[in-house]
């Protein structure tokens, strides 16, 4: 507990010393009552229908767009402000993750899982306010800035091969929006640290003292998130409105034993759980330097259906008595504390229930007594989440080295049909689908081969393709991107779109170190921009709205990631060169070697050498040795004067005499060893 | 004859050198004969030295580590895996016609482990010929009009996704399962498999997901994988008219049952995928009983002689020998273990081995006899499969589409009682997971490992740097003699001619005749050219008869047999071939056409080594004597010395054995005994050739057969 207090203590210092000066600094812009910067913490937990928990944090910084203030903040990152004014960045998203994100279990259709769920590795999208040719210098600027700040290999997204530019499907449409993944990036806590760090209390108090690595990286999903938005900029661009979003997504498994759940009895009953049990650590004390700090716990449209609230019909009352025991003490749960306040969702139009958020303010909280949320269940209880309209898949079809199609097929889940009634007052009901796809220059795809299957026929691609864009990829220059929007049916049950493509030969040099693994080929972004994903909860004061809860409010559009693909490509053998070098290096030789010797030669010259080395008398040896040749040569060019029977003769006798010595030498051993 | 020729021609005007290989290539064609002697011979002795020079394998890849984790499969999950198998074997879920009760229990199972289930329905393709498919990669299939609902085979399919992982990899798993009439092992066999599986739903650290498959084996192993792996690579996303799987009613039925289940979202009649396929193990149970200790057999051949990496049978092998104290197998020719030329050849290599080692210490080649015809019997199944070209086993449907796979099958030390039961799971079922665990610390796919060996014992491997050897030895004096026969062909009638006129009178005219002899070859390659022809003909010839309804195996064989003959000779009188030695002036006509048949026969063994190295093995140790020792039996007649009589009795043989039905027979009668020879049988193995595209076909119908009938023509040349 004293190790806990001195930092705090330290914090409170530092605070209250950074405070006056700033008081002294900035005491008059303050009295302009102009925005001070903020710092908010917030805990969404939510129980996901496949015995798992999903926990968000989510981490606000707000710096107010002043002049007067230069580079000095107090609350808001250093390192986050800079990079902001170095690179005029607009809006920027960067993203840790490690595990996929289940669509059909954990569901798509809420603000978390659609503007949170990410694709594994990392991705990285940025919007410039700057003239477009330099934007590509911003953008490798900018790169390696967040490499060194994240521990992250970031840096390979420099060159222009990974990187793409999407002209209007990406969601912050706009010309100078740079788009970029790495899906091999390995995640680990050396990534969550420098994310940390960017937090005014760290990981030392309050809600960021969940945050015990071994339990978030046990979990099966987990996604570090880092968004910044600077409002609109001066003409000046240097003071700008920084708002910091840091999010950290994980689902985990709520009790390890499994063993327990063998018993047929206690196997569909939801695990219970509590902050403690799950993260290992309790909540103490606030962070002082937030505004607000609270943990929310979140029950799905589809969970709160199941559980048959007592006055679900008068939902409207229900919210004016907030404090209305009803909900917290339900027959088919139990909450260990009491919540602070409860919010009901405002009547949405996909869904026929309305989800329930329960607030918890940390605050209240001290060392003394921690906060601790707990959930028992008491009766089983199996409902689903909301998923997007259409599941996407992604995969690879063919054999082989040499080619093959990418397919990404899309099937219609059981929600549509709830939205159909809905919008179909006109007859003719569309979904629309945007599908945008960037693929390495090593995959060579045939924009051409497009084709469309609606419900298991092949169909004319024009029919449902309202607006393609494609670029496609120049060898180690740029890499294809290809942005399509559909226009389907609302009845549609499957659509598939295939591409094929041919792989391309890599330089010896341009392959990775594991070149055997195969190549990644990022996720296509599906995105539903007639659906909206945002969750309006009823509350009484709106000026002292949470972050969190406002970007629930939002209107984002429905997106969800395909899977990463692995495509195997020919590999040489990495002894290659090695072998090239000497096969070469052989040829050459034996080239130049018998060019010099036609070059040299003169006929002439080499017969009157050979006549009058006839006329010589040899010596015993040299005549052997020619006698030798002249055998090899299958006895074409003898001398004259020496008659082959004797040639052979000497020959055999030399061999036999080999032979007995060899075969001397071979008994002397035998014998004698 | 030749030397004596370039003698006189030298004698009279000195001629410039000759540049070294150029002499060294007359000399090897001038002693051609002795030359092709020692290769034979020796190629023929470097094939019986392979189980002596092979070595021991060792696991090349070291992210494998295999046993570097001791098994978590405890007897919890054993018990789980005995529960699925009391399940199956229980009565009373055997009571439905169509076997879908164990489906949809294996599927529950499943579901409880919190894995997501598919079903996949198929109906069974048969294998046809399709003469121009043999090299095409797998294609998605043709559609047959008439499906019917009663021959449709059920996939079960079950995949756990990897916590952590990113989901670009996969393993699968393959468990063979007539719901039908199945036998306790199969039932075994998916015990096991579930005790795997229930463990990997639980472990952290797995990185590839896994894919379990339960092949519907009604309608044979493979067909069943690969149907789905047909689905799972290439699938049709267009259903035309043809009346789908879906609309049976007594799979609407099975889909029912798990629309109330309550975890329903797991489950999905949609067809589930995982990322690409890392490996697969096909995994049986034999319901047979083995004498002395639980005993594993390894089967690795896929089509056209492919084989999975030699890292994955040593990951099998080491595992089972060192960690669970299993006996493993590879496929053996039993009739080769007793018998005793093999064995005093053994004993021969033995006792040289051992004088050497005597000389010199180092020198440690020597293997036991009895090791020695073990491991030779091994080589020669080994060899056998390969160049039959059809897969030894289900999992040759993943070797098509480039995923290392292998079949193990487990003949347990049968007796009934629960603790055996329950042993055999435990340490099938770690042996499983060994592998698995291996194969998910791989980072990259299978490449550090050999592609190309035979294998002489499950820890013994001959790699191609070393088989190749023999090979090339047996077929090195075919270009020799070639060339030398050609040469022989030309300057003989050169000298006969020359004699004839005035020797030192060289006018335009003779000129002219040395340049139409030396284009005399082309004669002899246009027959060689209908010959192969011919062949190309015959091998498609099946396509045709395969159509004709109702044929017996051995009536197809004799239409086949009189339609080639007919071709044959059709052939030969439309295209005017100088088969029947017309012209007689030109004695050595049989000469130029043994050396044109033997440049096409090196050409063609040349290219099967590359495609199937075994198959081309094989044959050359038929056809390169065959070709070597062909001379007309006049002549040899004519002669009357002992040499020309054991010649000819040599060709007498040659000429029946390289016959390839007379060598099918003969191979049959080896390994099964002659009592029950039919003619069909040749039928009936052509068109499981064929069915199965194995290069082999190919081989005989346009090499083997060709150079038989050039072979037998000159033979009965008649000079």
């Amino acid at each position: 507990m004293v190790l806990l207090q001195r930092p705090h203590i330290l914090l409170l210092l530092i605070d209250t010393h950074q405070f006056l000066q700033c008081w002294i600094a900035f005491g008059s812009a303050n009295e302009e009552g102009q925005q001070q910067e903020e710092f908010s913490e917030e805990l969404l937990v939510k129980p996901l229908p496949d015995h798992k928990l999903l926990a968000h944090f989510h981490f606000q910084s707000s710096a107010p767009p002043s002049t007067s203030n230069g580079c000095h903040h107090h609350l808001f990152p250093k390192a986050i402000s800079q990079l902001v004014q170095k690179f005029r960045v607009k809006e920027m998203e960067l993203s840790f993750t490690q595990g996929r994100w289940n669509y059909e279990s954990w569901g798509g259709f809420d603000p978390i899982s659609s503007s949170n769920a990410k694709p594994p590795g990392v991705e990285l999208w940025a919007v410039f306010d700057v003239p477009q040719h330099h934007i590509d210098a911003s953008w490798k600027n900018l790169t390696h800035t967040l490499s060194g700040l994240f521990c992250a290999s970031i840096n390979f997204l420099e060159s222009t091969a990974t990187y793409s530019t999407p002209e209007w499907s990406f969601p912050p449409a706009s010309g100078n929006v740079r788009y970029g993944t790495l899906p091999c990036e390995a995640v680990c806590t050396e990534n969550l640290t420098p994310w940390l760090k960017l937090l005014p209390c760290r990981d030392k108090a309050a809600i960021a003292l969940l945050l015990d690595r071994p339990s978030l990286y046990r979990g099966f999903y987990h996604s570090q998130r880092l968004h910044l938005t600077s409002t609109e900029s001066s003409s000046e661009g240097i003071d700008s409105g920084i708002i910091l979003e840091q999010t950290l997504t994980v689902v985990l498994q709520p009790n390890s034993e499994r063993a327990i759940e063998v018993h047929a009895s206690e196997k569909h009953v939801q695990p219970s759980w509590s902050l403690s049990s799950i993260f290992g650590k309790q909540v103490s004390g606030r962070c002082v330097l937030a505004k607000s700090s609270s943990v929310y716990l979140l029950l799905d449209r589809g969970l709160v259906a199941e559980l048959k609230f007592p006055n679900k019909e008068n939902g409207k009352s229900a919210a004016n008595g907030l404090t209305s025991e009803n909900f917290w003490s339900n027959p088919s749960f139990e909450l260990s504390v009491n919540p602070d306040r409860i919010f009901l969702e405002e009547s949405s139009s996909h869904s026929k229930s309305l989800s329930i958020l329960y607030m918890f303010q940390v605050e209240k909280y001290s060392e003394s007594e921690p906060f601790d949320i707990g959930l028992m269940w008491k009766v089983p209880v199996a409902w689903l989440c909301q998923q997007t309209p259409l599941h996407a898949s992604r995969f690879f079809m063919g054999s082989g080295n040499e080619r093959g199609a990418i397919a990404i097929s899309l099937k219609s889940t059981q929600f549509t049909e709830g939205f159909m009634s809905a919008n179909s007052k006109d007859g003719s009901c569309e979904l629309r689908v945007d599908v945008f796809q960037v693929v390495p220059w090593y995959v060579k795809v045939y924009f051409h081969s497009l084709r469309v299957f609606v419900d298991q026929q092949p169909r004319a691609v024009s029919d449902f393709i309202e607006k393609i864009h494609v670029s496609p990829s120049k060898d180690k220059m740029s890499p294809g991107v290809m942005e399509v929007v559909l226009k389907l049916p609302c009845r549609v049950n499957t659509a598939a779109l295939t591409i094929e493509f041919d792989k391309g030969f890599l330089r010896i040099d341009e392959y990775p170190p594991d070149a055997n693994q195969g190549f990644d080929i990022p996720s296509a972004i599906i995105s539903f921009p007639n659906f909206h994903a945002s969750m309006v909860f009823l509350e009484d004061d709106s000026l002292n709205r949470s972050p969190l809860l406002s970007k629930f409010q939002e209107k984002c559009p429905v997106m969800s990631y395909t899977e990463v693909l692995l495509v195997p490509l020919t590999t040489p053998d990495f002894s290659m060169p090695y072998n090239v070098i000497t096969i070469k290096c052989t040829v050459f030789a034996l080239y130049f070697g018998s060019l010099l010797n036609v070059l040299q030669r003169r006929v002439a010259e080499e017969e009157r050498f050979l006549k009058a080395k006839a006329a010589k008398k040899t010596g015993r040896l040299p005549l052997l040795l020619s006698k030798l040749s002249a055998k090899l040569r299958g006895r074409r060019r003898e001398p004259l004067h020496s008659p082959p029977s004797s040639s052979s003769f000497i020959n055999s006798k030399l061999v036999l005499k080999v032979i007995l010595v060899a075969g001397l030498a071979v008994g002397w051993q035998y014998f004698f060893s | 004859m030749a030397e004596t020729k370039e003698k006189s021609l030298s004698d009279e005007k000195p001629k410039p050198r000759v540049r070294p290989i150029v002499r060294l290539g007359i000399f090897l064609i001038s002693h051609s004969f002795h030359f092709s002697v020692v290769c034979c011979t020796a190629g023929v002795l470097a094939l019986f030295l392979l189980p002596v020079l092979a070595k021991n394998t060792y696991i090349s890849e070291n992210a494998l580590m295999p046993g570097s984790a001791s098994p978590m499969l405890s007897n919890q999950h054993v018990s789980d895996g005995n529960r699925l198998v009391k399940d199956l074997t229980n009565p009373n879920s055997k009571s439905s016609e169509t076997g879908i009760e164990s489906h949809k229990i294996i599927a529950q199972y499943m579901l409880d482990l919190g894995a997501e289930v598919s079903f996949h329905k198929f109906h069974p393709q048969m294998n046809q010929f399709h003469p121009l498919h043999f090299f095409s990669s797998p294609d998605s299939g043709k559609i047959q009009e008439n499906y019917s609902c009663s021959s449709y085979g059920i996939n079960t399919v079950g995949i756990i996704r990897a916590p952590h992982g990113d989901g670009k990899e996969a393993i699968v798993l393959v468990t063979p399962y007539n719901a039908l009439k199945s036998g306790f092992g199969e039932a075994l066999s998916l015990g096991i498999a579930y005790s795997v599986f229930s463990l990997l739903t639980q472990v952290t650290w797995l990185a590839k997901d896994i894919i379990w498959l339960v092949a519907d084996s009604q309608y044979g192993e493979y067909a069943a994988v690969a149907a789905w792996l047909r689905e799972y690579q290439t699938p049709k996303f267009s259903s035309l008219s043809t009346p789908n799987a879906e609309m049976c009613p007594d799979v609407n039925n099975l889909f029912e049952l798990k629309g109330h289940s309550i975890s329903g979202s797991k489950f999905s009649n949609s067809f589930r995928r995982a990322g690409t396929m890392a490996s697969a193990l096909v995994l049986k149970v034999r319901d047979q009983n083995e004498q002395f200790e639980d005993t594993i057999s390894i089967y690795a051949e896929a089509s056209n002689g492919q084989m999975p990496n030699l890292d994955l049978i040593n990951v099998v092998n080491y595992l089972a020998v060192h960690r669970q104290g299993l006996r493993v197998n590879v496929e053996k020719l039993w009739s080769l273990l007793n018998s005793s030329w093999l064995k005093s050849l053994g004993e021969i290599f033995e006792s040289l081995a051992k004088v050497a080692k005597s000389l010199y210490p180092k020198w440690k080649f020597g293997i036991p006899a009895t090791e020695y015809v073990e491991g030779t019997a091994t080589l020669a199944s080994s060899l056998y499969y390969q160049a039959l070209g059809v897969p030894t086993g289900p999992h040759g449907a993943f070797r098509d589409y480039q995923v290392d796979a292998i079949t193990l099958e487990i003949s347990p030390k049968f007796s009934l009682d629960k603790v055996w039961r329950n042993d055999i799971l435990l340490r099938g079922g770690r042996l499983i997971e060994g592998v698995i665990r291996s194969v998910n610390n791989l980072l990259e796919k299978f490449h550090q490992s050999f592609f190309l060996y035979l294998l002489t014992s499950p820890s013994k491997f001959v790699s191609v740097g070393v088989y190749m050897i023999a090979f090339a030895l047996l077929i090195a004096p075919l270009p020799m003699v070639a060339a030398s026969l050609y040469v022989d062909a030309n300057s003989s009638s050169n000298c006969s001619k020359g004699d004839s006129s005035t020797p030192s009178a060289i006018t335009d005219t003779d000129e002219h005749s040395i340049a139409i002899r030396s284009w005399r070859w082309l004669n002899s390659a246009k027959l060689v050219f209908i010959v192969h022809l011919w062949g190309a003909i015959v091998s498609l010839l099946p396509y045709f008869i395969s159509q004709i309804p109702d044929c017996s195996p051995t009536t197809s064989f004799m239409i086949w047999v009189l339609l080639s003959i007919l071709s044959l000779l059709t052939l030969n009188s439309v295209l005017a071939s100088p088969l029947a030695c017309a012209k007689a002036t030109q004695e050595k006509e049989w000469a130029l056409v043994k050396s044109v048949t033997i440049s096409s026969v090196f050409i063609g063994l040349g290219l099967m080594s590359v495609i199937n190295f075994a198959t081309a093995e094989i044959g050359a140790l038929l056809m390169v004597p065959m070709c070597l020792l062909a001379q007309p039996l006049k002549l040899d007649v004519r002669a009357g010395t002992l040499r020309s009589f054991c010649r000819m009795i040599c060709n007498l043989v040659l000429g029946h054995i390289a016959f390839p039905p007379a060598a099918f027979f003969l191979l049959k009668g080896m390994l099964d005994g002659f009592g029950n020879a039919n003619v069909g049988d040749f039928w009936m193995w052509v068109e499981s050739l064929w069915a199965w595209n194995s290069a082999t076909y190919l081989f005989i119908g346009m090499v083997q057969l060709p150079c038989w009938v050039l072979c037998i023509s000159i033979l009965f040349h008649t000079c």
